[in-house]
């Protein structure tokens, strides 16, 4: 989708703030939202790509005002209501209306052992790829209305194919339900002035990850 | 449900701000997936300290004062960052796959996820509120040198700036040069002097303080 988390290539947002010795967390809520995301995420209701998918639906107002938690904490209450996992009754009255069955609840003691698994999104390496290193490449031109991890200062932009990391799941494809339409991934370098035109620097580059089906030959 | 967590007071949260609104919609939130069966409150405990004080930046640095003393090991952390990084005990969520950009007199790297907030979780831990920030995220493939100006940084026009915008699972860790003067210095001397900001490629690694610490 258009939104406004697509963000690369903006104007006017303000200098970068940094903290000096900036701690982990600013307020106790965040390290619960952090902690509720990833315990809620173990349930298996749905995947990475669905939960970013869930914050950029964010209003685009609110995205901008929001910090980083708040977003995590919006894109955590839209799943669990739209999976059916709490009602907007139990959201608003704070009164859980009974339990839920099965799912894959973390426990403390798997904690550990989930974290140092981590999630695969890597595939068999069984799908044939449509490029090669050094192939010269064009970004679709598309405007999807779903999840993209295209954005759109790349589309219809020219770049080459720096390196083919493998098979994975299809982000685009995988946040929306339709599956992990397994495909290659591939290191996209695109020159700064293909991007950004003749102002920016002749060197410079932009490496993005892009999957076959946002890729044309060029 | 435990309430310890919540003793520490929140001085920016004044009664009826955003905040304190907020914090009461994240208790609600937590108390009813409790209630419901959904989490449980001790996995939260764990994974809060976890993150809070076990994964962080100074797995990365590890890594890199490894690779600054043993080509052996930089050359499989380039080919295979994912396995290299590993072999310290370093792997998991958030850095399912890895992959180290070496910086040189030539080429500096510089990390961003201009979409979200991709970063190497196992090696680098939580990113630094900036680097999730719109700032951050809409200039850095813009005007990287602009960017890397406001962090005090001048990279020299022959020099190539590389951009990687995390728009996959794979997580970009930038190798930084090694400075000059420490030659001699023990593997963990080297990583005391590694930066967060240097492995994302906002900064250069600084040299030893003349009779600072070793």
């Amino acid at each position: 989708m258009n939104g406004v988390h697509d963000m690369g290539g903006m104007h006017g947002m303000g200098p970068i703030e940094r903290e000096a010795n900036e701690p982990v967390f600013h307020h106790d809520w965040e390290r619960r939202v952090l902690a509720l995301n990833l315990a809620a995420g173990a349930l298996g209701a749905w995947n990475i790509d669905a939960s970013r998918h869930a914050r950029e639906r964010m209003p685009p107002a609110q995205y901008l005002a929001a910090s980083y938690y708040q977003k995590w904490l919006y894109g955590l209450e839209l799943l669990l209501l739209e999976q059916g996992l709490l009602t907007r009754e139990e959201v608003a009255t704070g009164r859980a209306r009974g339990r839920v069955s099965g799912g894959r609840v973390l426990r403390a003691a798997d904690v550990e052992k989930a974290l140092t698994k981590g999630r695969g999104f890597r595939l068999p390496d069984d799908v044939p790829p449509r490029f090669k290193v050094a192939d010269r490449v064009v970004a679709r031109n598309t405007q999807p209305t779903g999840h993209t991890r295209l954005p759109r200062y790349a589309r219809g932009r020219r770049g080459v194919i720096d390196r083919d990391h493998g098979v994975f799941i299809f982000a685009d494809a995988n946040a929306m339900g339709l599956g992990p339409r397994p495909q290659h991934l591939y290191g996209v370098r695109f020159a700064a002035r293909e991007l950004w035109g003749p102002d920016a620097s002749p060197r410079d580059a932009v490496y993005l990850d892009l999957w076959d089906d946002h890729l044309d030959p060029a | 449900m435990s309430d310890h967590h919540h003793h520490d007071h929140d001085h920016a949260s004044e009664p009826g701000s955003p905040l304190a609104e907020t914090d009461l919609r994240v208790r609600a939130l937590e108390s009813l997936l409790v209630e419901k069966g959904l989490v449980d409150p001790a996995a939260l405990d764990v994974l809060i300290d976890t993150y809070e004080t076990k994964v962080g930046p100074r797995n990365g640095a590890r890594v890199v004062a490894r690779a600054w003393v043993d080509p052996a090991y930089k050359t499989r952390l380039l080919a295979d960052a994912r396995s290299a990084v590993a072999e310290l005990g370093y792997q998991g969520r958030g850095g399912e796959e890895i992959m180290a950009l070496e910086n040189t007199p030539k080429v500096h790297n510089l990390v961003v996820c201009t979409l979200c907030s991709c970063y190497p979780w196992p090696v680098l831990g939580l990113p630094p509120v900036w680097y999730k920030s719109a700032p951050y995220r809409s200039r850095a493939v813009l005007d990287p040198r602009g960017v890397l100006r406001e962090f005090g940084l001048e990279v020299p026009d022959d020099v190539e700036v590389r951009v990687w915008d995390s728009t996959s699972e794979v997580r970009y860790l930038v190798l930084p040069e090694r400075p000059e003067g420490t030659e001699g210095m023990s593997e963990s001397a080297l990583a005391e002097l590694v930066t967060r900001d240097a492995m994302i490629g906002v900064a250069r690694v600084k040299p030893p303080v003349q009779g600072g610490r070793r």
